[in-house]
This record gives structure tokens, sequence and C-alpha cells, in this order.
């Protein structure tokens, strides 16, 4: 609650919403109270005075009654039924979404296509005819401007609902023994209620201004009570000689319409929680660079070579460490296997690379990435998207998400190529059509006019393994292409890969968790802990005879298909916060070896044969043949 | 040994395309008929494919899903009416998105009371007793349950998950995919804890996932789901190994292994069969290498070989 009201603090025009909103609110509050004249007593010898008259601070009006006076009580009066009728709208509303969206099929058919026929009307139509049904008067102008905006929240509480009611914690309270009442009460309401807030903060403005449009219309309150909207109906025949008497309640409408929807606005953006990260920014087009200390030079004859790379996160006060000083390189032909657990930086690593990590909160703090000898970390941004693609392409986990839902696969391949290439738009779409043929994508030429989401995962994975071809890249980075993957299907694209990097000698690099999969595919790994590189060398001697304690032991984790049932060696404890590292060894805490060298200073990523590298003081003995 | 569960001729069938009035475009049979007994104690593996009915299978077990037909036993009584408050006392389930199975807007100990309260009427005194002894045995600190779900990571949520469905005191526990959302050295921990239990509850389970090498860790028997239907029941120690049905061999095949040579172990151009529109006989028959034209004219049954193997081909290997 407090977090809910410094979010709305921090809106300045919410807050001078809230204040406005508050007076109004007190005004009308102590109304009874305060010494005014009786806002009904008519003395048509005072009509009309002026403002700030003796007597008559806001004048009077036609029938010499205390403008003020009636000012105040019909702001309490218009209030209270706007109010009112929102509250009753949002709860029938709410209830009937509830219940549309909570039973689905046959019921949400029937309830919502009967909202869509009190849609079909005018609002104004439907509030008139209700009210000529049950007679003018303010109770009757009430319950026609509460029943005209059910619609608005049955719609909007029925779609949140839905997607509420298919989460699987609603199937886990009724496994839990809970009734159908039970679960919209304690599973579903404190889930919709944040909406129908927002809804109600800013719809009852909008419900004030209609209680005060039936009331001018003479439909709403009767002579001589006031509200606001019957004082502007008396007072429109002075309009021209006496503009006093509509000004008033006038300005009275536009204070409060107004600080209802600024404190409305303040109120979704702080209840909303897509707008409350600050998803909304938009990632800048390449990852912010703030390099300290000297940039690393190239030195060897790798394709593509990290050197000391460091990638933080800069979120508020706090700095996570994604990617601490990670140095790698792969030659062309070869595939490079980077393994490690969820946090580990091996996908912040990959996207650092071609300055893919969104900006903010992603800042490249160190390090250098050589591509054929030149840095692309700092590159102007024209350079790295003549690259990007073209040299060095990504396939991604998920193609669903990365491929765009609107435009047939062939023509976002086509766009990739001409992206890059001069060439005729036929042209391209030729090429595009090779492009699936060569990833093994039968009926290349109908399939190119699919959309993505008729395609199966496998195929989609495959349009995407496309997509990094289109350009014939040098190097390809492939993200956890095959976890999304059914294993039939995950096999296909594994040789697939596979062939496509030896008919073309391509690098890659490629992300997974998967042990067994690196070893099938790659010719050299990585293992990736808190943002490190923990042991590196050629896959067979490391898959062998891991030398780094976590390697061997999250090696010992995974279950092997042939062993049959057994106990599986589990690593005690969890893996450290990156914006929380501890000194020395960030997997001393779980590891059974460790002594207290392990906990101070820096441990080096050291050779322990000529081709492999552990970053470890005490590691594992490397048998003879495992050393590569 | 008594069996705790069993399932006659269950099938789903889902109706797509519904209309407000008249028939349906479509149907879907999700389930096609499955028959299984699980035996008290064991730990049956249900391994298959997205799109293979596993998930409605289990949906239906714990009474979220009422069947299209067939009947569903556990201890010898009969389940007719889906009713997850009935279910629940006997057979319970674990998530495979551990968040999104805790109320956001919950704290844990409103969780793990839930079960409590309304499966067994327990008052407050005997509640947190309760708790407190769920909560030694899957390992979780009792200052845990005054938090959300959103302050636990994913191998503490789903220990959570674990104690909610003990908290029910089912005897059978379905675990859809109960580890497929952890990281691996999480994962070692969460499968030990459930042997652990086991052992120590006399639970059974039904354990579902697609890894291979999981169930194959952690299971007595696996059944092999292709298309909505069994296609072979066996010990765990040899299906995989000696696999009796084409499609068990090519998932054997697929997985990847270290030590083993890549290879696409069939033709890169296959796609599965399209459920509205299911093909005659076998639902294999286009991928199989051995497929046959008996194959084409009735799916095959599902039927106990010699060495006690259930499989449902004609020309099993």
């Amino acid at each position: 609650m407090r977090a809910f009201f410094a979010l709305l603090a921090r809106n300045r025009l919410a807050l001078v919403g809230l204040i406005v909103m508050g007076c109004v609110m007190i005004l009308a509050l102590i109304t009874p109270i305060l010494p005014l004249a009786d806002p009904d007593v008519t003395d048509t010898s005072q009509r009309f005075q002026r403002p700030f008259t003796e007597g008559a601070l806001l004048g009077t009006d036609h029938l010499g009654r205390d403008l003020l006076s009636r000012l105040l009580w019909g702001t309490r009066l218009s209030l209270a039924v706007g109010i009112a009728a929102a509250v009753i709208a949002a709860t029938l509303g709410a209830a009937i979404g509830i219940v549309a969206g909570f039973y689905g099929g046959r019921t949400d058919n029937v309830i919502m296509r009967g909202v869509d026929m009190l849609m079909a009307f005018p609002y104004i139509l439907l509030a008139l005819a209700i009210v000529a049904a049950l007679g003018p008067g303010l109770m009757n102008a009430l319950i026609a401007v509460a029943a005209v905006n059910i619609p608005f929240f049955a719609r909007n509480i029925r779609g949140v609902t839905v997607g509420i009611a298919n989460k699987e914690f609603v199937d886990a309270a009724r496994l839990s023994g809970m009734g159908d009442l039970r679960i919209i009460l304690t599973e579903i309401l404190p889930n919709v209620i944040p909406v129908i807030v927002i809804a109600m903060s800013t719809t009852v403005g909008w419900m004030i201004l209609e209680t005060a449009g039936l009331s001018f219309l003479g439909l709403g309150s009767q002579p001589p009570k006031a509200d606001l909207g019957s004082m502007l109906g008396e007072a429109r025949s002075a309009l021209i000689t006496n503009p006093h008497t509509s000004v008033v309640p006038g300005v009275m409408i536009l204070i409060i319409v107004m600080a209802v929807n600024l404190l409305g606005d303040g109120v979704r953006e702080a209840l909303d929680p897509r707008l409350r990260s600050g998803a909304l920014t938009r990632p800048m087009a390449a990852t912010l660079v703030r390099r300290k200390g000297p940039v690393p030079e190239a030195s060897d004859d790798a394709l593509l070579a990290l050197r000391g790379l460091e990638t933080q996160f800069h979120v508020k006060s706090r700095i996570y460490r994604a990617v601490g000083g990670v140095d790698l390189q792969v030659r062309p032909g070869e595939c490079l296997g980077l393994i490690g657990e969820s946090g580990s930086g091996k996908s912040v690593t990959a996207l650092s690379i071609m300055g893919l990590v969104a900006s903010p909160p992603g800042v490249i703090t160190g390090g250098a990435v050589h591509y054929k000898g030149r840095d692309l970390i700092g590159a102007r941004y024209e350079d790295l998207r003549r690259l990007r693609g073209n040299e060095i392409a990504y396939i991604f986990q998920d193609p669903l998400a990365t491929l765009h839902p609107l435009y047939s696969v062939g023509d976002q391949l086509a766009e990739a190529i001409t992206c890059h290439h001069n060439v005729s738009k036929a042209e391209a779409r030729a090429r595009a059509v090779n492009l699936l043929k060569s990833v093994r994508i039968p009926n290349a030429e109908d399939r190119a006019n699919s959309y993505p989401h008729e395609l199966s995962g496998g195929m989609r994975q495959r349009v995407g393994i496309a997509m990094a071809l289109a350009n014939d890249p040098e190097v390809i980075i492939a993200d956890e292409p095959t976890t999304a993957l059914d294993v039939t299907v995950q096999a296909q694209i594994l040789s697939l890969l596979d062939d496509l990097r030896r008919e073309r000698g391509l690098a890659i690099v490629f992300i997974t968790h998967d042990f067994g999969v690196v070893a099938q595919l790659c010719d050299r790994v990585a293992v990736m802990y808190a943002g490190r590189i923990v042991e590196e060398g050629p896959t067979d001697a490391i898959l062998n005879a891991p030398a780094h304690p976590y390697a061997a032991r999250l090696m010992a984790c995974v279950p092997e298909l042939g062993e049959g049932r057994r106990e599986l060696a589990a690593i005690p404890g969890l893996p450290p916060a990156v914006n929380d590292l501890p000194d020395g060894c960030a997997f001393a805490p779980r590891c059974d070896k460790a002594q207290p060298a392990c906990r101070t200073g820096e441990i080096a990523l050291a050779r322990s044969s000529d081709v492999r590298r552990v970053r470890c003081i005490d590691p594992e003995p490397i048998p003879e043949e495992a050393a590569g | 040994m008594s069996i705790a569960l069993r399932l006659t001729e269950l099938t789903k069938t889902f109706e797509v395309g519904k209309r407000l009035i008249g028939p349906p475009k479509g149907r879907v049979r999700a389930v096609q008929p499955v028959t299984l007994d699980v035996t008290e104690g064991e730990t049956l593996g249900i391994v298959g494919e997205s799109g293979c009915g596993k998930s409605t299978l289990a949906r239906m077990l714990v009474g979220l899903l009422p069947p299209s037909s067939g009947t569903i036993e556990i201890d010898g009584a009969p389940l007719d009416n889906a009713d997850p408050a009935i279910f629940g006392r006997k057979i319970q389930y674990v998530f495979q998105d551990t968040i999104s199975s805790l109320n956001p807007r919950k704290t844990i100990r409103q969780i793990m009371e839930a079960p409590l309260r309304h499966l067994h009427k327990m008052d407050a005194a005997a509640r947190k007793a309760r708790i407190s002894e769920i909560f030694e045995a899957v390992n979780l600190r009792e200052e845990f349950l005054d938090r959300y779900p959103h302050e636990f990571s994913g191998g503490q949520a789903q220990r959570i998950g674990i104690a909610r469905a003990l908290a029910a005191d089912a005897r059978i526990l379905v675990l859809d995919e109960p580890v497929s959302a952890l990281d691996v050295s999480i994962q070692a921990q969460v499968l030990n804890l459930l042997a652990r239990l086991k052992a120590e509850f006399g639970l059974t389970y039904l354990f579902i996932s697609h890894d291979l090498a999981v169930v194959e860790a952690v299971s007595d028997r696996v059944a092999v789901l292709y298309f909505g239907a069994v296609v072979e029941v066996g010990p765990a120690d040899r299906v995989f190994s000696a696999p009796r049905h084409p499609y068990t061999k090519l998932l054997a095949d697929s997985a990847p292994v270290v030590g083993r040579a890549l290879a696409a172990p069939e033709g890169r151009e296959t796609e599965l069969p399209d459920p509205m529109n299911p093909p005659e006989g076998c639902a294999f028959r286009a991928r199989c290498p051995n497929a046959t034209a008996v194959c084409a004219t009735a799916a095959p049954p599902l039927e106990r070989q010699s060495d006690g193997v259930q499989v449902a081909c004609y020309n099993p290997l």
C-alpha cells in the first residue's frame, strides 16, 4: 500500500489530482456543518446577485438562492450519485464478467452476447430510455447511469478473468477441495481487484458527467434539490445576461472531472505491472558501452575472440554482474559449446557479442570482442548493423517469438536478404525458397507462403535456422535452439546444424544446458558459472574427466539414458545471485573441496594442459588420456 | 501388491470450434482408449512428445477434466464424477510450472492450509502441526510460510508444490513434468526428495516427462504414449535399452547421449499426424520403417508379449 502511494506520488499530475479531489471530497463531506444559507430558500428580491456581494460570496441564482450553498450541496449530491453509480456498475459488471470468464463456454457466450446487445445502443439513448421508463428522479438517473456502464466493466473483467481462470493455481485450488464460489472469491477476485480499481478510477469522472447530463435535461434531480447538472440546466436561460450562474457549477464540474481523471491515470500507472516495471522504455539500438581500463588487443588468429568481456545490468542502485570477464574464441568450421545453468550468463555473453543486450539496463563495462581482428564493442552502430545477420547471425530458442506473426516466412526471409544485399524482390524470393530447401523443409515453394503459426515447432526452428543462414554468415550463435523441441525433432535439427557447419565451414557458438547435445555436436566446450568460465577445453576430454568441481558435479547430476534407476548426485544449495557474488570462487559455498584460500582473491583461469583451462586452485586430477 | 490405480478404456475427445447452436466444427481425440494398471508403491513413468496427450491424461486422472468415456478406479473404488474434491483426497497433482501453480496474492501458509481445511476439515491447531510436519519432510523452513510465491526460486517453489500435494494426504501423486522447468543441479535435488518421500510415506507415483533419461532414472515401469495412445509398457530398465515398439526405438535413438555419434534417426521431413484428421490404422505408420499393409487396416491393440512387455504393434521389434 505504501509502495502504491509512493508510485502514485511520483506522477506529479496524479498527485495534484489527488490533492484537488481530496479537497473537494472534504468540502462535500463537511457541507452540512458549514455556516451556509439554506440552499433551497428562494428570495426573488435578491435574484441574480453578482459574486462577491455582501452575504452571497458566489452570488445568487434566478430565484435568489445562495449559489455557494447550492454549489456545495449540489457537489455533494453529484459526487454521491456519480460514485454510487460507479460502485454499482463496477460490482454488477465485475460479477457478470467474472461469471462469464470463469465458467466459459455456453454461459460465457450467452452472457457476453447480451452485453454486446446492450453496448450496441448509444449510451445516452439507453439512459434516456431507462429514465423514461422509470420516470424522472435522481435515483432513477443513478440506475440509468450504472446500467449503461455495466457492459464496460463486464467486458474488461471477463477478459482478465479468462486469463486467470486458466492459470494452474485455480486447478490447484480445485484439487485442494475448494468449490466454485470459494475459488471465485478467494482465488480469482484478489487477482481481479486491481483491474476493477483501474477501470473504476478511469470511469468515475465520466459517470459524474453523465449524471450531470441527465440532470441538465431535467431527468435527474428535481427542483428545488440542487445538483451540478440541474444547476446548469436552470442557469441556461440566463446564460447571456448572468453568466456567473452557469460558470460556477461549470467550473466545479471541470475541476472534479479533471482531478478524477488525473488521479485515475496515476492509479492505473501505479497498479499496472507492465508500466510499473518500466518495460515500456524502448531499448537502445546497441548495448551501451562504458569500458573502464584498457581494451584488450586482438591476439590470435581466431575468427571470433572474446577477451575479458564484462556485461552488467544496472537496476537502480544494484549492479548485476551477469558476465564477469569471459574469454572465448572460435575458429572457422568449429563448434564451441557454452554450457551452464540459468543465470550463469551464457545468453548475455552471446548477446553482448553483437551489442544486443537491452540498454537500459545492460552495460558492457569491459573487455573486447574481436571479429576478424576488429573490435565490435564500441563499434559504430552502422558497422554493427552491417555485421548483424550478415556475418554473425543468431538462432534463438523460441522461433514463434522471434518470427513476425503477420508476415509469411518467405517474406521474412526475403527481407533478411534484401537488408544486406541489393537484389530484386523476385531474386530475394527465389533465394528464400532455396534457403527453405537447404534446411530441408518439404514443399519449400508452398511453405514460403505459410505464416509462423501454421508451422510445427520443428519447422519453425528450421525457418529460424534458414533466417540465420540467409546472408551466408561466418559465425552462427545459437542460443538453446533445440530446448523447446521434442527429442525426435531435436535430433533432426542438430544433425542439420552439424551438416551445415561441415558444408559451409561455419563457426558455431552453441549455448545449451544439455551435456548430451554438447557431446554430440561440439568440438570444444566452455562451462560457465555465475558469469565466468570455470572450465574450457575439448569436449571429449572435459566430459570424460572434468577438472573443475562444479563441472564434475553438474555432470553427475544429469541422469543419462541407459544407466537405469539410481540415486542422483545433487549439488546442495543455489547458485549465487550475481549482484552479490562472494569473494574468491563463486562455487566455493557449494563445493565440498572448498578451503580458506578459495574464498579470497581472484582465481585465474589457468592452463591445466595444452588445450584445457580450469579456474580452480584444487582441480580434480586429469588422467593422461583426457589431457586433450 | 494391490492395484492402486486402474484405468479402463479411458478416452478424451475435445470439441473444436464450438458454436452457440449446432454441432462443433470438429472433434479431436486427445486420448485414445487407454487401459493401464498402476501397482501400489510403484513409479510409473509416462513419456511422450508434445501433443501426445500426456497432460490431458494426467488432468483426467486427478478429476480436473471429465473423461469422455471409460473409468478410473482408485483402490478398487470407481470414481465416476469428475470432482476434484473427491479425487483430491486420493490422488494429487504436482504442476510443471511451479510459479503459476501458486496464487501470487496468497501467502504460502494460506496455500498450504487450503487442502487441510477443505479436504480434511482440520482445525487451526491440527493444520499448524500438519504443515510443520510436511515442511520438515520436504526440507523447507517454516519461516517461508508467511512469504509470497514470487519470493522463491524454481526449486523452492516446486518443493512447496510437492508439500501442498502431500498435505492432501493422497496416496497417489501425478507428477506432470515436475523437474523440466528446473536447472539440472536443482532437478537432482527435487528428484531425490521425491524418491525419499515415496519411501517415507509409501506413495505411488505417475511420473510424466518428455525427458527419457529422467524417467528411466526414477521409474519402475514406463508407458510410452504416441498420438494419445499407449504404444508400449514395460520395465524401465529395458524399455529404452531393448525397445519393442518402433516409436520407442526412435525416441531412444533420438535422445542425445554422451559418447554417441550424432545421427538423425529418421528422415528429416517427417511430421506428426494431424489430430483433426487422424490417419487410418496405426498412427505411427507414416514414420515407421517396418510398416506393412496390415498397419493401415486398424490401430494395433496393446498386447502382452511373452517377456511381459505390452506393445501395440503388428510387427514388434
